[in-house]
């Protein structure tokens, strides 16, 4: 976009404006509006069902390990490679976790801190052979998946391991204590998200304001105001809507804050930038001084914790680890990140565009569930999700 | 004689550009036509035209083939009537044998069961014709260019080709593959085969071709008899520039200073083959605010010299020294080479250069993020006032910084890959094949920007495989060969005849 001279032509017609910035920045906003859209049908189709607070959290709760592994998934596929152990890697940290706990009676913080590091050594394990042998990640992950899967059967013994401890289970379970208040509304729940909202749009003005002392800003008014308007009102909304049930499930804590840091870290920070460099072409970013073989080990290692954590929070939803855990997810994290515009062959996705594509998969199937839908057209129709939305951006990407 | 093609008021729009405007050309039978003009002018619009990359009805005019008028739908209508196009980028399967590359599509097969020995039997007799003496069972990815390029003639000779067009067919070859490809046009000549030939190197252009048709902006200029006359390389300039070009190198005063680069002793061995050396005790010096130049055919090793002192980025460094600045250097990597004051452009801007999906500010501060951010943090309006900045002093051709890079001509990109190296503020600057495919007006600009980076005293060694260009515009030319510096020439003794001496003696 011709930012620069926009901004300095007051003259332009407004309507024209409006249309052309909204023109281009289509692809930005369409996935968010398929989310919305896809909101609504379910809201409607299940008499109101989708949005009741307590669907809501489990919304929340049943889709919290597929966006944790997003985050570092999306990092993977944007320097160019795939990770297709995920699933089985947090199946088989569930199964170390459990095995930890209930056989050994290790406390939780001990065990839970074993597991993460063991995430780390089977990410870093995984990449070690990915970034400096130049092996293809498909087939490493691939290996993988298939290593983890057997080790997870071989420490449970083909058994279901549980229940977990009390204090461990609180990380999926448990809610954010409520401050002493109204009875039966979570006013605790309320206020963060009021205050969320709040900041949001403090720093979207802040973030404008900047842009004009330099002329860059290029965003019409209207589009602005009605943007951060909506956003900050929904999640007002939804802070509501959870507030009438429990509150702040301990869970959203912790994927609002890697949400947070994983997009100021790709969007902001030098490291970020590399990333990408990386998937965009790495012949170029090599000799552009970007050492891409440690930074693509590192993509690695990150995605090893971040499946081990996932793992953690799904052992504890369920209070038990089975040898079936994590069964098929990489499918689901995989399809999360290329809904949200992810390109195959890397350098391009963003972190809230994997979280949104992930929340699609999860309405979908949630409503689907509502519905009664049985479980093969609920696969039958996800893929047709999948299919649709990088149909969707491979066509709009031509037309540019 | 009636001609073979004519093109004839050939209009072509994309939106917002009119790419040709109402183009008329004619080819005579036998004759060899080329088409030059400045990146953007349309002669690939018009080529894509001839051969239905861009169908019919896509564009106003008309096309006259052999006295009658043709509509051509796709690249198999345009091949069926023996017009046969050959383009920058092979289209070779390397994995492929020659004989199998030469027949793909068009196999020699009974019910779809294919005759190797026909096969191979008319491989070789094609092979005999275009001169090229390999088995047709060699494998396509192991040829060189050169070798590939004679493949693709042949390819087109099988298919009973009437109209040749070749796009930029040196640009990737050495002189003496260039020679010999320019040979064969000749004899393609002799036996009635007429070819199209699309070029920048207005030399080779002025050697073999009848005649010479200028675009510019999308118009036919002129169209130049060379049977008549010897046509003088400016003036092609003249009319492909639309200006006077008085000088093809800018002038420049040097002043030069104490040594900023040294290398001593540097030997690299071959990345798989460890009992070859690719690049043999070589010394050089490079002095601030010098421009030094590296003169040698393709595969004498110089791009190897250069990436190998770039962070040891090519083969195994097994020997050398090198110091910047009077001090000594151990750059292991591109960062620490960078860091030390470094810099190294490549001859391969698609490959190893650019990201083409990323806009012209993201791809410019690369080497040098730090300059940009805050402790980790990108500063968006300092990445946007550095961009902003190159494109100005670069004169980059683009609406804004927002550009993807991707979507920009050669000499344009050039600049951005330029600028990246320019940001980091190296001491010395590696240049490898700085013009390579890229237009005269473009060309001029990079000269004009290397002069201003000596004048400001940064170190420059140029590698080129234009000898005009190192002459134009070095203090001191080195000649490799075979990975060894065979000779060191100031600027005021070389001469091309000198260059080709040295090369050449120590072959023979």
């Amino acid at each position: 976009m011709t930012s620069v001279q926009d901004s300095r032509i007051p003259a332009r017609p407004r309507a024209a404006a409006y249309l052309g910035f909204i023109h281009g920045h289509l692809r930005e906003y369409s996935i968010l509006i398929a989310l919305v859209a896809i909101m609504a049908f379910f809201q409607v189709v299940t008499d109101g069902i989708l949005l009741r607070p307590i669907n809501l959290t489990n919304l929340v709760l049943q889709n919290s390990y597929i966006i944790i592994m997003a985050l570092g998934m999306l990092l993977v596929v944007v320097s160019g490679h795939i990770d297709l152990s995920v699933g089985s890697v947090m199946g088989f940290i569930g199964a170390l976790a459990a095995v930890l706990m209930v056989q050994f009676g290790v406390h939780f913080i001990i065990a839970g801190a074993i597991c993460l590091l063991t995430g780390c050594l089977i990410g870093a394990a995984q990449g070690y052979w990915i970034a400096y042998f130049r092996i293809p990640s498909f087939i490493v992950t691939l290996a993988g998946m298939l290593v983890f899967k057997g080790l997870s059967l071989a420490l449970l013994q083909g058994q279901s391991l549980g229940p977990f401890p009390e204090g461990f289970r609180l990380l999926s379970s448990g809610f954010v204590p409520d401050i002493p208040g109204v009875e039966g509304f979570n006013l605790l729940c309320l206020l963060v998200g009021a205050g969320l909202a709040a900041a949001m749009v403090v720093m979207a003005l802040r973030g404008r304001a900047r842009d004009r002392r330099h002329g860059t800003a290029d965003e019409p008014v209207a589009v602005f105001a009605l943007k951060h308007g909506l956003i900050a009102a929904a999640i007002v909304y939804l802070a509501w809507l959870m507030a009438e049930y429990r509150g702040l499930p301990n869970v959203l804590i912790v994927m609002a804050l890697l949400i947070a840091v994983y997009s100021f870290v790709t969007g902001r920070t030098t490291i970020g930038r590399r990333i990408y460099a990386i998937g965009g072409n790495e012949k170029a970013a090599r000799l552009s001084g970007i050492p891409t073989e440690r930074l693509t080990f590192l993509t690695f290692v990150n995605m090893g914790f971040l499946a081990a954590l996932a793992g953690l929070v799904f052992a504890a939803r369920l209070n038990t680890a089975t040898p079936k855990a994590g069964l098929g997810f990489e499918l689901d994290v995989i399809a999360a990140v290329f809904i949200g515009g992810a390109s195959m062959s890397g350098g391009v996705g963003t972190i809230m565009g994997a979280v949104v594509g992930a929340f699609i998969m999860g309405v979908t199937n949630n409503g689907m569930s509502i519905l009664g839908i049985g479980i093969d057209w609920q696969q039958l129709i996800k893929g047709l999700v999948l299919l649709a939305a990088v149909i969707f951006d491979v066509t709009n990407k031509s037309r540019d | 004689m009636p001609p073979l093609l004519e093109m004839r008021g050939i209009t072509k729009t994309f939106p917002g550009v009119t790419a040709l405007a109402g183009v008329t050309i004619r080819i005579d039978p036998g004759e060899i036509h080329a088409v030059v003009g400045e990146n953007g002018a349309g002669k690939s619009t018009l080529m894509k035209i001839l051969s239905g990359v861009y169908p019919h009805g896509s564009y106003e005019g008309t096309i006259v083939f052999d006295g009658a008028e043709r509509t051509i739908r796709s690249i198999r209508d345009s091949e069926r009537l023996g017009i046969i196009i050959i383009h920058q980028e092979l289209a070779l399967i390397p994995l492929l044998s020659i004989a199998e590359n030469i027949f793909l599509g068009n196999e020699r097969a009974t019910a779809g069961v294919i005759d190797w020995r026909e096969t191979h039997a008319r491989t070789r007799d094609l092979l005999a014709r275009v001169g090229l003496a390999e088995s047709p069972r060699t494998l396509c990815g192991r040829l060189g260019m050169g070798k590939q390029q004679l493949v693709e003639i042949a390819k087109a000779l099988a298919k009973e080709v009437r109209l040749l067009i070749l796009d930029e067919p040196t640009s990737s070859l050495n002189e003496t593959d260039s020679e010999a490809l320019l040979e064969l046009l000749l004899q393609l000549k002799a036996r009635g085969i007429a070819s199209i030939l699309i070029s920048h190197k207005l030399n080779e252009v002025a050697r073999v071709a009848d005649r010479i048709t200028v675009l510019r902006d999308g118009a036919c200029v002129r169209t130049l008899d060379c049977r008549d006359r010897t046509i003088a390389e400016d003036e092609i300039v003249r009319d492909m520039v639309g200006r006077p070009l008085t000088d093809r190198f800018p002038p420049r005063s040097a002043t030069v200073g104490e040594p900023v680069l040294e290398v001593r002793g540097w030997t690299v061995r071959h990345p798989t083959q460890p009992d070859r050396s690719v690049v043999d005790g070589v010394d050089l010096t490079v002095r601030r605010g010098e421009v030094v130049g590296i003169a040698g055919l393709m595969g004498a090793g110089r791009t190897e010299l250069a990436m190998s002192l770039f962070g040891r980025s090519y083969g195994r460094w097994t020997a050398g020294t090198m110091r910047i600045g009077g001090r000594p250097v151990d750059a292991a990597t591109p960062r620490a080479a960078i860091d030390a004051g470094l810099c190294y452009v490549t001859e391969d801007r698609k490959h190893c250069g650019l990201l083409p999906d990323e806009s012209i500010r993201r791809n410019i501060p690369l080497s040098n993020l730090e300059g940009i951010a805050r402790f980790l943090v990108v500063d968006d309006h300092r990445e946007l006032a550095v961009a902003d900045g190159f494109r100005r002093r670069m004169a980059i051709k683009s609406p804004s910084v927002e550009q993807k890079t991707g979507t920009l001509s050669g000499g344009n990109q050039q600049k951005v890959v330029l600028s990246r190296a320019l940001f980091a503020d190296p001491r010395v600057l590696v240049l490898d094949e700085p013009t390579r495919g890229i237009d005269v007006g473009a060309k001029y600009e990079i000269y004009r920007i290397i002069n201003d980076l000596a004048a400001a005293g940064t170190g420059i060694l140029m590698i080129s495989s234009e000898m005009p260009e190192l002459l134009g515009m070095c203090d001191r030319i080195y000649v490799m060969n075979e990975g060894r510096f065979v000779g060191a020439l100031p600027a005021a003794e070389a001469t091309q005849e000198k260059i080709m001496h040295m090369i050449i003696a120590r072959n023979g």
